[in-house]
């Protein structure tokens, strides 16, 4: 029987497991997509820690990769993409080793899931009560006793009227009603793990906020860590414990929020955050990054950020273009991909 | 909803009432009547003309065809359709039993092309460009090209006359086997066809990877999840096919001798008996009208988003 509705999913306020134990640990993650201009490498060798119960952000521009990575953790690749190397372990299990059974249960029992487009994820021919309560049921609880704790679910993630919204169709919600929905839906087997995938991009912006409280506010209650993928540096700052920025399929720095935003050690990152707005700031320019993300299938043979690079140009920096950088110590905490870094590494 | 069914009701009259106008206009264009078509050629020429003056007398056949049909509407809204000139009886006697044995067919035939037809467009869709996708969708091809009476009597070969399993014209509980199985597997083909393409459309949408992502099992997601959605699409080809079954029957039934309004509706038009021929239409255009409008019915209940406006 259920193991995993552990008490009611409103009142409970763990701490969640002791923080900083290892959660999600990613080691050389690879994904690419076969296309007739050749191979598309979306995650280019990604190494990324989770521990438990923090709240990682990811972020990047578009195309960057973000969205592949996060369904790559999960192994939801669908052909013409494929993994094609590296390693997922979650709570030490490797989750590219597992048979097809286990890796449903990791899905949405270990780790849940939140996507864009909230309307288009959920079922248009299905109450709304019924894909809360689909998981649970799977889970052994009977149809009525699921139900209930639908609704209770649904109340949790703050729907208003949730015994009514439950005998809804999607097609009555609002976006911001519709993600809240897939958020209990993610939730609703109390995974140790969400990854929120910029959760509030098709979202209005009075609603956007009130969706990222509420994605804190439950992972803190069921004591779940985050991955929020995300390009709202803005949001970074508020939410995030740690950071990690993709560029082209790699991450190329991460580290702890205050670290990173006080000090960011990889030209790309300084530059996203010289482009991101600030408030009491007034009259300060924002300047963008010239160039763009570069083909994903004609990648260049060295870091991938070098044709951009102001930095590389003021130090007369060579080999960035032609030998990849690896990653290296940055600042009390971080790592980084940048050979500017290569004189100060540990 | 009781007022849309009503409505639909309502605008089903003008449809029959046309459908009928149509028959007598025809019949009104052909030389022999039911009459003349029996007794000719088999009396001596006066005693022929006489006894043929007689009964076209008792049969209004004598009055120019829209007295015929005013006649016969008539007759129709006192509940009488009519007796039979070659069977001299009460042509409602004759078709109940028709039509329930039409009904029996059809309904078997439907499920066959049911199971067979979604059955096999769900897997191939789920196993897509699999070996089970391409034989399904080339046999498909074949079935979606072939006609049912033609299909009929390549049953009637390899199953009685080559292997025997069944007598050529069986008796009892098999003999609804062949026909059904040769409305049902034509049906089959396109049902299959459609069922594919739609659940391919479905299975590429975001709530089922949500659903996947969620660790729901493969069974379920294409059962659950994607079939109802494909139903939407399944639904509207099974009404027009309901329709199709019941234009195959008349051909099929004559070929297996199954004693069908179909058949019915054959002799009928071989007899020139009109009051029977005109009741078969009238039968078949009623069910044809009904069948559509529980399709429309069930797909607002199917799809919460369609809403049945009265």
């Amino acid at each position: 029987m259920s193991s995993t509705l552990r008490a009611d999913p409103v009142t409970t306020a763990s701490d969640g497991p002791a923080s900083g134990e290892q959660l999600l640990a990613v080691r050389g993650l690879r994904t690419s997509f076969k296309t007739s201009r050749g191979e598309l490498k979306a995650v280019d060798g990604v190494d990324l820690d989770v521990a438990a119960g923090e709240v990682l952000c990811l972020v990047g521009e578009s195309g960057s990769g973000k969205s592949v990575l996060a369904l790559s953790l999960l192994r939801l690749i669908e052909p013409p993409g494929s993994i094609l190397g590296g390693e997922v372990r979650f709570e030490g299990r490797d989750v590219g080793a597992m048979p097809r059974r286990a890796l449903r249960r990791l899905r949405g029992r270990d780790i849940g899931i939140v996507f864009q487009q909230p309307q288009g994820c959920l079922n248009p021919v299905r109450r709304i009560g019924w894909q809360v309560a689909e998981p649970l049921m799977r889970d052994g609880l009977g149809r009525a006793k699921a139900w209930d704790a639908a609704v209770e679910l649904l109340r949790a993630v703050g729907l208003p009227a949730p015994a009514d919204k439950a005998s809804a169709y999607p097609h009555q919600l609002s976006g911001g009603q519709a993600q809240r929905v897939m958020i209990a839906v993610a939730l609703a087997l109390r995974p140790r793990l969400l990854i929120a995938d910029e959760p509030t991009t098709a979202l209005d912006v009075t609603v956007q906020a009130q969706i990222l409280d509420l994605l804190r506010e439950r992972c803190r209650a069921i004591g779940a860590a985050m991955i929020l993928v995300t390009h709202d540096l803005g949001v970074v700052a508020k939410l995030a414990d740690r950071v990690a920025v993709m560029y082209a399929g790699r991450i190329v720095e991460q580290g702890p929020v205050a670290d990173l935003f006080a000090a960011p050690r990889h030209p790309y990152t300084r530059g996203l955050l010289r482009a991101a707005p600030r408030l009491g700031e007034i009259g300060e320019r924002l300047t963008d990054i010239p160039g763009g993300i570069p083909d994903l299938a004609r990648m260049p043979p060295g870091c991938a950020f070098a044709p951009r690079c102001d930095t590389r140009r003021a130090l007369g920096l060579d080999r960035c273009l032609d030998e990849a950088p690896p990653v290296f110590a940055a600042g009390p905490a971080g790592r980084a991909r940048c050979w500017a870094l290569a004189g100060d590494a540990a | 909803m009781a007022r849309y069914v009503l409505r639909r009701l309502l605008l089903a009259v003008p449809v029959v009432v046309g459908i009928m106008l149509i028959t007598f206009l025809i019949k009104a264009v052909i030389p022999t009547d039911a009459v003349t078509a029996q007794f000719q050629g088999q009396m001596s020429e006066a005693d022929a003309a006489q006894a043929i003056a007689a009964l076209r007398a008792k049969y209004h056949l004598d009055l120019p065809w829209y007295r015929q049909f005013v006649l016969y509407v008539e007759s129709l809204l006192h509940g009488d359709l009519g007796e039979s000139i070659r069977l001299r009886r009460p042509v409602s006697s004759e078709i109940g039993f028709r039509y329930l044995n039409t009904l029996m067919l059809t309904g078997a035939a439907l499920s066959i092309a049911l199971v067979v037809g979604m059955g096999t467009g769900i897997l191939a869709a789920v196993r897509r460009n699999s070996w089970l996708d391409v034989t399904a969708t080339t046999v498909g091809l074949f079935g979606t090209s072939m006609p049912a009476f033609f299909f009929g009597l390549l049953l009637i070969l390899v199953v009685s006359v080559w292997l025997r399993w069944l007598p050529v014209v069986p008796r009892g509980p098999a003999a609804i086997v062949l026909p059904a199985l040769a409305l049902g597997l034509i049906e089959a083909a396109p049902l299959s066809r459609v069922t594919r393409t739609a659940m391919i459309d479905v299975l590429r949408r975001d709530y089922i990877r949500a659903a996947r992502a969620r660790g729901t099992g493969e069974i379920a997601l294409v059962l659950r999840h994607a079939l109802p959605n494909a139903l939407l699409v399944v639904l509207t080809v099974i009404g027009l096919q309901i329709g199709n079954l019941l234009g195959g029957a008349f051909i099929v039934e004559t070929i297996f001798s199954w004693h069908g309004i179909g058949e019915l509706a054959v002799e009928a038009i071989g007899w020139r008996d009109f009051a029977l021929t005109q009741a078969v239409i009238l039968v078949s255009a009623g069910t044809y009208l009904a069948v559509n409008l529980v399709a429309d019915i069930l797909y607002a209940w199917v799809d919460p988003r369609v809403e049945l406006a009265a």
